[in-house]
């Protein structure tokens, strides 16, 4: 029932992006966020869109599962398209309807939004895509390192995190296994009004949070009886280190917003 | 009328990189008032099988029917379904949610429509049926021990009253106690003509209840028959990682040792006769 959620769900792989050190993939993921944003006209969004769609080549993913991640947000996207093109106050007006109207550059900036949020989608899901959510919080960690200088707790927040992704998959795995156990006692999830909709979920929530609870009690005892104890001289299994991949990668990225940054400069855009 | 199922597969998250078929093709028929037994490994398909027959998952391919009822014909009115095929899951305690146990008991009849004193009349019966007290009715169903859970939980399907009762692993985790009061009452529930399948790894269980025993392997059914039948492939259930009862293993070891014992036997109240016998007609020379 709950089966086809890919947000956060990570496709194991050997491939060159697979490969890449959890940091740089960050890093690089951040900085194609704020090129994203950075980016002007279409040849830009067109560079930004055909560099996503080679990394999904090069990694082996079925791109069908980035476009089945854009689904939950596909609403947004309508949304801000049809925000963007009635209310833009731009000036070569197209059509006029009452006093909505729609001008040239309302098209020109819904389109350009819309396209923000499908490759903003699609490039942080390249991410997650590629990365195990350990080796993912481990990266962040490890870019969080600077901050504990400060008092930030890095490794707390990380090994929360960690803890919380790694429990998404059981806990939907829980739901699904409450809801069926309820549906054969006559429960009944999918149909009635938005109340009784409501009203059905108590069954399903007691349970799962009184489950939820006792798996977090049981967590903490066993990482006691481990005796953990926080991140302090804590030594790791695995040791992050960066490879020539990760440098390719840079320049790669790099080069795209060389690119898309000259286009910003040229005098049409 | 029986449950009937025809070249049966379930194939899961299909079409992605995680695709695993669960079920291939299996054709059985689950008669009224059988009492069914069914073992295999972990991961052999035994639990996906069992939730098809309450119509939880729709089979990929394959047919289907209880009671004539086509369960992947949408028209078909899975409550109804739900009504004559009790499920308990493995672990059924965890289930429980509402503030008392008569309360929670009342969930599964008070969905089929049931209500007032009819309702308080099937939780009682449910109740006594699985041996809880009265007086635990009015508790929160949180403060009982682990096998009182179990019980409310059991109780909770019982009250539906199914023709058909499916268990999954029911006495995973009792203490022999409560082991013994579970299989006591499947017995007699099967006595008073409701039909039982249950899926379990004790082959001691299997070989004191069941008429009629199957067995999965790799999502397939791998055997099929009375449990005399079943229990005489002894290299074959090795083989798919399974044991013998207890019956059948000391058969075995009484036939190496040059006994003739029928490749049926699986039960002590089988050998025993046997054994008495020999010590009758032999005496001491045999020993």
């Amino acid at each position: 029932m709950l089966s086809n959620i890919t947000v956060g769900q990570y496709f194991p792989g050997n491939s060159p992006v697979h490969r890449m050190d959890p940091r740089a993939k960050i890093l690089l993921t951040v900085a194609l966020i704020v090129l994203i944003f950075v980016a002007q006209g279409f040849v830009g969004y067109a560079l930004i869109a055909l560099f996503v769609l080679g990394v999904t080549r090069l990694s082996g993913i079925n791109p069908k599962f980035l476009l089945k991640g854009l689904k939950p947000i596909l609403f947004i996207i309508a949304f801000t398209l049809i925000l963007n093109l009635f209310f833009y106050q731009g000036e070569t007006v197209l059509v006029q309807l009452g006093f909505m109207r729609i001008t040239l550059e309302g098209v020109y900036y819904a389109a350009y939004m819309a396209a923000r949020l499908v490759l903003l989608v699609m490039s942080t899901q390249m991410m997650t895509l590629t990365t195990s959510p350990i080796a993912l919080t481990d990266g962040l960690e490890s870019l969080m390192k600077p901050l504990s200088r400060l008092g930030f707790p890095g490794h707390e927040l990380a090994m929360m995190m960690s803890i919380a992704l790694r429990f998404i998959p059981t806990l939907l795995e829980e739901t699904d296994k409450i809801m069926k156990a309820q549906t054969a006692r006559g429960a009944d999830f999918e149909s009635g009004n938005l109340i009784n909709r409501a009203k059905a979920m108590v069954p399903l929530l007691v349970p799962l949070f009184v489950s939820a609870f006792r798996r977090a009690d049981d967590l903490a005892m066993a990482m006691e009886a481990r005796c953990y104890r926080g991140g302090n001289q804590r030594t790791r299994l695995k040791v992050l280190k960066f490879s020539k991949l990760d440098g390719y990668a840079a320049l790669m990225t790099a080069g795209l917003c060389a690119l898309v940054l000259l286009e910003r400069l040229m005098p049409w855009a | 009328m029986p449950i009937v199922l025809e070249e049966l597969s379930h194939v899961y998250m299909e079409g992605s990189p995680f695709e695993s078929v669960a079920l291939d093709k299996v054709s059985l028929t689950i008669e009224d008032g059988e009492f069914v037994g069914l073992i295999g490994h972990t991961g052999s398909g035994k639990s996906t099988l069992v939730q098809h027959l309450n119509g939880l998952l729709k089979p990929t391919s394959g047919k289907i029917t209880v009671d004539g009822l086509d369960l992947s014909d949408k028209e078909t009115d899975m409550r109804e379904v739900r009504r004559r095929v009790g499920l308990v899951f493995q672990y059924p305690e965890y289930q429980l949610f509402e503030e008392t146990v008569r309360k929670d008991i009342a969930f599964g009849p008070g969905n089929l429509g049931i209500n007032g004193e009819d309702l308080e009349a099937r939780v009682r019966l449910a109740a006594a049926q699985v041996g809880l007290e009265e007086e635990l009715l009015d508790k929160s169903p949180f403060e009982l021990s682990g096998g009182q859970k179990r019980r409310v939980a059991i109780a909770g399907v019982l009250a539906m009253q199914p023709k058909v009762l499916v268990l999954d692993e029911p006495t995973a985790g009792l203490d022999p106690k409560g082991r013994e009061e579970l299989i006591d009452l499947m017995r007699s529930l099967n006595a008073s003509g409701v039909t039982l399948v249950m899926v379990s790894h004790s082959m001691n269980d299997v070989a004191r209840l069941c008429s009629r025993v199957l067995v999965m392997n790799h999502g397939r059914l791998a055997l099929s028959g009375s449990a005399g039948e079943v229990f005489s492939h002894g290299k074959e259930l090795k083989e798919m990682g399974l044991g013998l009862p207890d019956g059948a293993r000391l058969a075995a070891l009484l036939r190496a040792q040059g006994w003739a014992i029928p490749d049926t036997v699986y039960k002590f109240d089988q050998i025993e006769p046997l054994i008495e016998q020999r010590l009758l007609k032999g005496g001491r020379q045999e020993c």
